[in-house]
């Protein structure tokens, strides 16, 4: 059925509207709306990563502000930085992934178990990067299902994938850390392209592709409503079961994309890969600007959210400060950036 | 009681204003409100009475102006100075805690304890003492608020107002929630409590109700006061129309030209049950027509609606679409079918409050307009549009958060939704609750409009005058049965609540 139009009643009730104003002409001052404009949303993240190298520049000179160690930077951020982008989607979907650090670890197992080795062989390593994405797509899709049409709370489905998947690559590794034998899968992870590591470049891919399909396309939309309210797009006659699965399904296919990262960068697969990265991604993807409560959130957020991190480890590991002291740090910096977060929402919603 | 001065007011608002994030929303409101009146608060939605409101108790501080209490100027500086004063307010969105019993709500701040540790059976006594002054003795103080009904859950609240020394109870739409049973209850008890002295501030969009109890009236228009303290009794409704609006309204219901004899058969309801809730439901709207159904809260009118949707699964009996079955349970065949709701909660069912306009709108649309999965927001801005124009949403802005827009502005943004998904059925669950007089009229004549446009429609109210006077034919429900069908000319409010008590007695 064609579309309806309601045509305004011929006796005028109210003074004959021209067309609707805009942006300009509604009376809020042009920094009011950079604030609330994407940009904007962003602006406090930019701000904190600028600082954090400014610190990084004062405290550790050259060594922090060259180019390899940006590099280095970034490339430590790829693989939390792909997992956060599956986990941006889940979060603002109105869910959680717990499990996406353990399947993580589970792909890396099965893309190194000897079978699989021995059918990939030294140049058909693809195999191996298919069994891991199948693995962590398969994982998503369990959680999706048992999720929606089992009518388990998420946080409790994917605690479940995340011990039985741990758990379950531990007996197929023998516990053991599985060496990759293809010397060209290796290569070509230590590879660079035009200057930048591969790993770098999965992790840029997989956010641009992210952004498109959370900003440009269907999917995206209703992943945005139904994190946002859930009824209304029940209501409205979404998929809202369905959708949900498949959302999960992404997540876990942006971790079987990461245990393939794990597995080129430490050139072995074992169940302890992965292990707590959930917990980072998670504060990464709150930490960029999206609420946990679902129904808004940003690509380009998490992803500054990731670097934030990374770049915090590296100032700490440039200054020789041990580990205990970023957990620390870390703990402090996710909760004042989850305040200010919060304060901006409040601000800019009265707005 | 100390000094008592007849000749102050208990409460005086003079010249307040009040600003957020430098828009005014309320410009400059005066009040006097004395000891033991009923004193109704109009205003269109919008209009500042939330703020007031939040003023008087202590959520927000006035900017400018003053607010004298019992004859003293005082500042109020958070909700528990107010309570201190004696100032209690009823929210419409009860402030209740579900997980505890009665009794531990009303006392719910001010515990009844020694040294930390709660006196459980004196607070049980007060709370009974409390709830028989309300005539609630049957309310068990022990009961979980979480299981009582929406009117109990008030009782409980007025409860708490009491049970601290109140003078003055602001009550924000109170009977929104209530039946016509539960509101003859609530103004029982507002007499009681106006009778020991303690005045009531009354906020209500329901004229009919205000000339039931009020004593006085005060309109506020775009955080102006346009009259206070003007007489009940005396004040034609008429004028209170225009001091809201600012302009005349009359024939709030546009009158329903006839259905064509030959309209086809749009939707056909049969034998339609969900097993505890309703049964045997049986009914057919032709394209143009308008059915209503008519009932008392938890007749089973809004569980009809929802099962006709596909929102709640029937346990028996089918819904066709010009003769073809739908899968029972399935919002997503009802909307393929071109069947659109509207629900009986706008902010939790219907609408993404944080997104914009537009995509509120397109909701159930966008897909439609993506080509090959990717999205076509300049061809959603625009659908939305012409939507908001034809609407005449106000503020005409497709980007605005759904949420920052009025009652009925978000009642327009539903409608609109279906209008551009196009429907052949349109089930409209409580379309102008919590809607102010003005913009009721325009979603009447929407109504109005697209059913003489032929969608078949069904609408349910909980105001029986409204669906006596939008539809053609009433289904007249009481505990899940179809008690009657009858033409809507045929029968007034009062034949309606007469063949309810019947049918309930039976």
């Amino acid at each position: 059925m064609s579309e309806q139009t309601i045509v305004p009643s011929a006796e005028p009730t109210a003074p004959v509207m021209g067309p609707a104003p805009t942006q300009e002409e509604d009376g809020r001052g042009w920094f009011s709306r950079l604030l609330s404009s994407g940009f904007g949303r962003n602006l406090g993240l930019v701000i904190a990563l600028g600082v954090l190298f400014a610190i990084g520049a004062v405290t550790a000179g050259d060594r922090f502000t060259n180019i390899e160690n940006v590099l280095t930077i970034i490339r430590f951020a790829s693989i939390i930085g792909v997992l956060s982008i599956g986990m941006t989607f889940v979060i603002i979907g109105g869910g959680i992934d717990l499990s996406v650090g353990s399947v993580m670890g589970l792909g890396s197992v099965v893309a190194t178990l000897s079978v699989v080795q021995t059918l990939a062989g030294q140049n058909l390593w693809i195999i191996m990067v298919v069994a891991a994405i199948a693995v962590g797509t398969i994982a998503g899709i369990i959680n999706g299902i048992v999720i929606s049409y089992g009518n388990v709370v998420a946080f409790m489905a994917t605690l479940a994938m995340l011990v039985g998947a741990r758990g379950l690559a531990e007996i197929l590794s023998n516990r053991t850390t599985q060496i990759v034998r293809s010397q060209s899968l290796i290569e070509f992870f230590r590879a660079n392209l035009l200057g930048v590591p591969v790993l770098i470049w999965i992790f840029v891919i997989v956010a641009v592709l992210g952004w498109i399909l959370l900003n440009r396309t269907t999917f995206g939309r209703r992943t945005v409503a139904i994190g946002g309210n859930r009824e209304a797009a029940r209501l409205a006659g979404l998929k809202v079961k369905r959708h949900t699965v498949y959302v999960y399904a992404l997540s876990g296919l942006t971790a079987g994309i990461a245990s393939v990262m794990i597995v080129g960068r430490t050139t072995a697969g074992t169940s302890t890969h992965g292990t707590l990265y959930e917990l980072d991604a998670i504060a990464a993807v709150v930490v960029g600007g999206t609420l946990l409560i679902g129904g808004r959130g940003t690509i380009v957020g998490t992803v500054f959210g990731v670097l934030i991190f990374a770049t915090l480890t590296n100032i700490f590991t440039q200054n020789n400060l041990n580990t205990s002291v970023q957990a620390l740090a870390k703990g402090v910096i996710i909760v004042l950036a989850v305040l200010l977060q919060q304060r901006f929402a409040a601000r800019t919603r009265r707005g | 009681m100390d000094k008592v001065d007849h000749a102050v007011p208990l409460l005086e608002v003079r010249g307040v204003t009040k600003a957020f994030a430098g828009v005014r929303a309320l410009k400059s409101v005066d009040l006097s409100i004395e000891a033991g009146e009923v004193h109704c608060i109009l205003g269109q939605n919008g209009a500042g009475k939330s703020t007031l409101i939040k003023l008087l108790a202590g959520v927000y501080t006035p900017d400018d102006g003053e607010i004298i209490w019992r004859g003293e100027p005082i500042t109020i500086t958070n909700p528990v100075a107010a309570l201190d004063l004696g100032i209690a307010t009823m929210y419409q969105e009860l402030d209740v805690v579900d997980g505890l019993s009665v009794a531990e709500n009303i006392f719910l701040g001010h515990e009844i304890a020694n040294a930390g540790f709660i006196n459980r059976r004196k607070a049980f006594k007060l709370a009974r003492d409390l709830l028989r002054r309300l005539g609630h003795g049957d309310l068990s103080p022990n009961r979980e608020v979480g299981s009582l009904s929406a009117a109990n859950k008030q009782i409980v609240s007025m409860a708490r107002a009491l049970s601290r020394d109140t003078r003055l109870i602001i009550m924000d739409e109170p009977s929104a929630v209530l039946d016509s049973e539960e509101v003859k209850n609530l103004f029982r008890v507002v007499r009681e409590l106006t009778a020991a002295g303690i005045a009531v501030v009354y906020i209500s969009h329901r004229l009919e109700e205000i000339r039931q109890i009020g004593d006085r009236i005060s309109v506020i228009k775009d955080g102006r006061s346009t009259a206070s303290g003007l007489s009940v009794t005396e004040t034609p409704t008429g004028e209170l129309i225009r001091l809201m609006t600012g302009r005349e309204l009359e024939n709030v219901f546009p009158p329903a030209p006839p259905v064509p004899v030959d309209s086809p058969e749009v939707l056909t309801v049969t034998g339609l049950t969900v097993r505890g809730l309703f049964e045997n439901v049986n009914f057919a709207v032709r394209a143009g027509e308008v059915v209503g159904l008519a009932g008392l809260v938890g007749s089973g009118r809004s569980e009809i609606l929802e099962a006709v949707y596909g929102a709640l699964k029937p346990s028996a009996g089918t819904v066709a679409i010009a003769g073809v079955a739908l899968k029972p349970g399935s919002v997503r065949d009802a909307v393929n079918h071109d069947m659109g709701l509207s629900p009986e909660e706008r902010k939790s069912q219907g609408l993404l409050l944080e997104e914009p306009v537009y995509r509120n709108v397109t909701l159930s649309t966008f897909a439609r307009f993506a080509r090959f999965s990717f999205l076509n927001e300049r061809a959603e801005r625009s659908a939305a549009r012409t939507q908001i124009e034809a609407l005449e949403l106000r503020p005409a802005d497709p980007d605005r958060p759904a949420g920052t827009l009025s009652g009925g502005n978000q009642q327009k943004i539903l409608l609109a939704r279906w209008l551009v998904h196009g429907t052949r059925v349109l089930l409209l669950d409580e379309p102008t609750r919590g809607v102010d007089v003005g913009a009721r009229a325009e979603i009447y004549a929407l109504i109005r409009k697209l059913s003489a446009a032929g969608t078949a429609i069904v609408i349910v109210s909980s105001e029986i005058e409204e669906v006596l006077g939008l539809a053609d034919r009433v289904l007249i429900i009481a505990e899940g049965r179809v008690l009657a069908t009858v033409a809507a000319s045929d029968i007034d409010e009062h034949g309606v609540l007469e063949t309810v008590m019947e049918g309930s007695a039976a």
